[in-house]
């Protein structure tokens, strides 16, 4: 382009630099539409926490909810286990972080970390195996907590991993009690 | 490119390691950047490209759009309003695809008329014209599947009107009829099987899109003079100089687009749509979207029977004769001058065409009573007197003006009228590479 | 230049043509043809215009007349009390509003339904069980549900205005005539007309002479605690406007995003014509 040549060369360039950039930012901007709609609907958002009433779970007894697509199990547990969970010495837990989302994330796993304060006796926990996501069977296996058939792990009575292929103590959700009968999860 | 010469030298060990083994890199640089085109094309040639980018637009909105629609008539509707509602930016996508559709036609009308102006479809370019045609006809195929898939009342009633045209035909009809809904009127099986084809059907536009493209890179473009590329002068390289001019042409384009996008999204969609679809009520006009209007004007002109065909089928043939005639142009027209720069009574003959169009389209929006029947089939005639009479006889008994000798001469001429080309202008542009 | 000459001259014929069919057509005020008789009142709308936005006092009283009114027979399916965020309510207030709504839920673990207020995540409840219900309980026609009438109710715009309506972004035609339609009652029917048994004359409904719903609202019958005036005109206005935002809740996320990609592709087009203007700079064509 021999007639250009005799131009200004800086202009030039800076016209296509600014050219070239604008491109650039029409294109990200209009890749974001496509990103953002694989993300969660106001709908599903709106289903991110559930209200539980327990008021009919005597000691013993659990219940499952289904939240955010998974079972949470709200398990009112029994003197026996209490006892059980309290008296695990740390030092022989495989996972000695208590896993709670409503703990720090270094907070040690003691039985009173895995639950809330005042309410001991209730375990609100996703029931979902940390290995590979199976749905443990409750009450079960050596430890009277909880057992997965998938792969044969084994959590005790506080939902913490004690023995098999699960690196991690079952994950307990954001719950709090909103009435001495009712739990909000989530 | 033309002549399979190229012109492509790899600079780097990568380049020569690809093109030795798969010469993609070779390919996109004789056909996206060497690749000579007239010097003369005007903005009406930058629709092609801007057809190109509708079709990516089209199919990269409605692959994300398939992931939240249900094709199950009791979900399909409230699935839309999801979208519309609660799916993140998903009332942008939707509009983007359904608005799309309307402008992806836009763009097709603006290049079929085109090249029937400069007479793009005269030979060597008849196949090139062949294979538009019909990605035109997998267009309108998919466009009326699509517009199925909400599942409104223009959905379904437009559904039923257009799979009845095959009841029309003898004998076989109600078989072939019962063989597209998968029952007995639309239903179910039908928006699955419609929502099936609508998926695929673009990636068949996209595959004769390259045949296409292909067939547009062995003739080479048209250009306005209607006159063959003879020598080097005639063309630039495709890049830089069509590409940006292409891509000035698409941000224009794009901005009308947005425009009805962001502002009148609903602007060419039918109300009745945003009710769900109701088979023991029509709504009290079904009026199909806009690009198909003057065909469905076509289709209801036909009143009258016409010897053993009645009438019903008679408009049906009318209707599917519409189309026909694009692909029989290349051979209708007899004219030995390409382009209606040069042609004063095709010129005339042409936007007269578009002006019936435009009015076979309006009647087509029209209730089919009183002067509008009469009207609707005086201009159905007029459509295909102007391609059964006007393209052969006009190449006959026209006079062309004096044809310029090459793209050169033609784009000097023009510009001496102006003279604030410098005359190093002739020179042939240098092309990078 | 010619060339569009030509073009428009072409159009102008086209344009007498269609103007002498309009006039031929037969006006016979007893027995019209062509429905509705009385074209919709266009009404200024806050949320008119590239610019226009909702107004939320006005959303919040539209819902009252909704609620207080027009949900005793019109279901209100696709909207969640949820998204009433964007009528200015907080979650405290949602909360409450749906807790008002009984939803009919289940099966509970013992395979029964039952009924529980409802909760922000829910949609309106409808008022019948079923489309055939609301049909036996209204005359045989169900009321139409409401979440999406702004949108599927238009009176056709004719040539040329629905050409003009490209420039002033004209996107009202919903609220314009359910407003025109509930303002509508109370007209004496043109001597002669026949006025079919249990329906009720109405110069604005788009599909015939009269409907099957009777006058739905009076002056004072929706107490407004913001001093806006309680008549008929405002209540049809306000419900018009709440069943906009029904139908378009995201109109105002829209039209600006509209205005930031129309300024960005202003100046990326102005970029590319400057480059384009540079690239062939000593090319004629």
């Amino acid at each position: 382009m021999s007639a250009t040549d005799t131009q200004d060369p800086n202009r030039r360039d800076f016209l296509y630099v600014a050219t070239g950039m604008a491109a650039v930012v029409g294109a990200g901007a209009l890749a974001w539409p496509f990103i953002d709609q694989m993300r969660p609907d106001a709908s599903t958002l709106a289903l991110a926490s559930v209200e539980v009433d327990v008021a009919s779970l005597t000691p013993g007894m659990s219940l499952i909810v289904k939240w955010r697509g998974k079972p949470v199990v709200v398990r009112n547990r029994t003197e026996q286990e209490m006892k059980d969970g309290e008296a695990v010495k740390l030092a022989d837990l495989k996972d000695p972080i208590a896993r709670n989302a409503n703990l720090p994330a270094d907070a040690p796993a003691t039985d009173a970390n895995r639950t809330t304060p005042g309410k001991e006796a209730w375990m609100v926990m996703v029931q979902v195996c940390t290995h590979l996501g199976c749905i443990p069977l409750g009450q079960e296996g050596e430890f009277g907590g909880w057992f997965c058939p998938c792969h044969g792990s084994q959590y005790d009575t506080a939902g913490r991993i004690r023995k098999g292929p699960a690196p991690e103590n079952m994950a307990v959700p954001v719950f709090k009690f909103i009435s001495d009968t009712k739990i909000l999860i989530g | 490119m033309s002549e399979g010469h190229s012109t492509y030298t790899p600079k780097t060990g990568i380049e020569r390691w690809f093109d030795a083994r798969m010469p993609l890199p070779r390919m996109v640089y004789d056909s996206f950047i060497a690749y000579p085109v007239p010097r003369n094309l005007n903005y009406a040639w930058t629709f092609g490209g801007i057809l190109a980018i509708m079709l990516v637009s089209q199919i990269l909105t409605g692959i994300v759009l398939a992931m939240h629609f249900a094709a199950d008539t009791s979900l399909a509707f409230d699935s839309v309003e999801k979208i519309m509602r609660d799916v993140n930016s998903g009332w942008l996508l939707r509009y983007l695809h359904a608005t799309g559709a309307s402008f992806f036609f836009m763009a097709v009308y603006v290049h079929i008329f085109r090249g029937l102006y400069y007479g793009s479809y005269k030979a060597p370019r008849e196949l090139l014209w062949i294979l538009g045609c019909i990605i035109y006809l997998l267009m309108m195929a998919t466009a009326f599947m699509g517009y199925v898939l909400p599942w409104g009342q223009m959905s379904f009633w437009g559904a039923t009107v257009i799979t009845g045209f095959f009841s029309a035909i003898p004998l076989v009809g109600e078989w072939i009829q019962q063989l597209l809904l998968g029952g007995f009127a639309v239903d179910n099986p039908t928006l699955n099987r419609f929502f099936a084809l609508h998926y695929l059907l673009p990636f068949m536009i996209a595959g004769v899109v390259v045949l296409h493209v292909w067939a547009l890179h062995v003739v080479g473009q048209s250009n306005p003079t209607g006159i063959e590329v003879k020598s080097k002068t005639d063309t630039v390289a495709f890049t830089p100089y069509a590409t940006i001019k292409d891509a000035f042409g698409m941000i224009v384009f794009l901005f009308f687009f947005a425009y009805f996008v962001f502002y009148i999204p609903n602007f060419l969609m039918a109300p009745d749509n945003y009710i769900v679809a109701n088979p023991l009520k029509t709504p009290a006009h079904i009026v199909p979207e806009w690009y198909f209007l003057p065909f469905y004007a076509i289709l209801r002109a036909i009143t009258f029977n016409i010897g053993p065909i009645n009438s019903k089928l008679g408009g049906v043939i009318c209707m599917f004769g519409a189309i026909v005639m694009l692909f029989l142009v290349p051979w209708l027209d007899t004219s030995k001058v390409r382009s209606a720069v040069y042609r004063p009574w095709y010129k005339l003959f042409f936007w007269l065409f578009v002006a019936d169009a435009i009015l076979l389209g309006w009647l087509g929006s029209q209730p089919a009573e009183g002067s509008y029947v009469f009207m609707a089939q005086m201009a159905t005639l007029f459509y295909f007197a102007f391609f059964l009479v006007a393209l052969p006889v006009l190449g006959l008994i026209e006079t062309p003006r004096r044809l310029p000798n090459s793209i050169t001469e033609a784009v000097l001429e023009k510009n001496k009228g102006g003279g604030h080309h410098p005359a190093g202008a002739t020179a042939a542009p240098e092309t990078k590479g | 230049m010619k060339k569009i000459l030509t073009s428009l001259a072409l159009l102008g014929l086209v344009v007498v043509g269609t103007g002498a069919i309009a006039a031929e057509e037969a006006h016979n005020a007893a027995a019209p043809t062509h429905f509705p008789i009385n074209e919709p009142k266009e009404m200024d709308w806050s949320f008119a215009g590239p610019f226009g936005t909702y107004d939320k006092a006005q959303l919040q009283r539209g819902l009252k007349v909704y609620k207080e009114v027009c949900s005793a027979c019109h279901s209100m399916n696709l909207v969640a009390f949820r998204t009433l965020s964007d009528l200015g309510y907080s979650d405290a207030q949602i909360k409450t509003l749906a807790a008002e709504y009984t939803i009919h839920d289940g099966p509970n673990d013992a395979g029964d339904m039952f009924d529980r207020p409802g909760k922000p995540s829910d949609h309106f409840p409808p008022p019948f069980a079923n489309e055939e219900a609301a049909a036996a309980s209204n005359g045989g026609a169900a009321p139409p549900d409401m979440s999406l009438l702004a949108k599927a109710r238009g009176v056709e715009r004719g040539f040329p205005r629905f050409v003009f309506d490209i420039f002033t972004q004209y996107a009202q035609g919903g609220p314009d005539y359910i407003h025109s339609l509930l303002t509508g009652y109370d007209q004496t029917p043109p001597a002669g007309m026949v006025i079919p048994e249990g329906t009720h004359y109405n110069p604005y409904f788009m599909s015939g002479v009269s409907l099957k719903m009777p006058k739905p609202l009076s002056d004072g019958q929706v107490t407004y605690d913001d001093g806006a005036p309680q008549t008929i005109d405002q209540y049809s206005r306000d419900v018009s406007a709440f069943l906009m935002w029904a139908a378009e809740p995201h109109m105002e996320d829209r039209k600006k995003t509209g205005f930031r990609v129309l300024v960005f592709l202003l100046l990326f087009g102005a970029l590319v014509y400057l480059t384009k203007r540079k690239v062939w700079e000593g090319v004629a064509h």
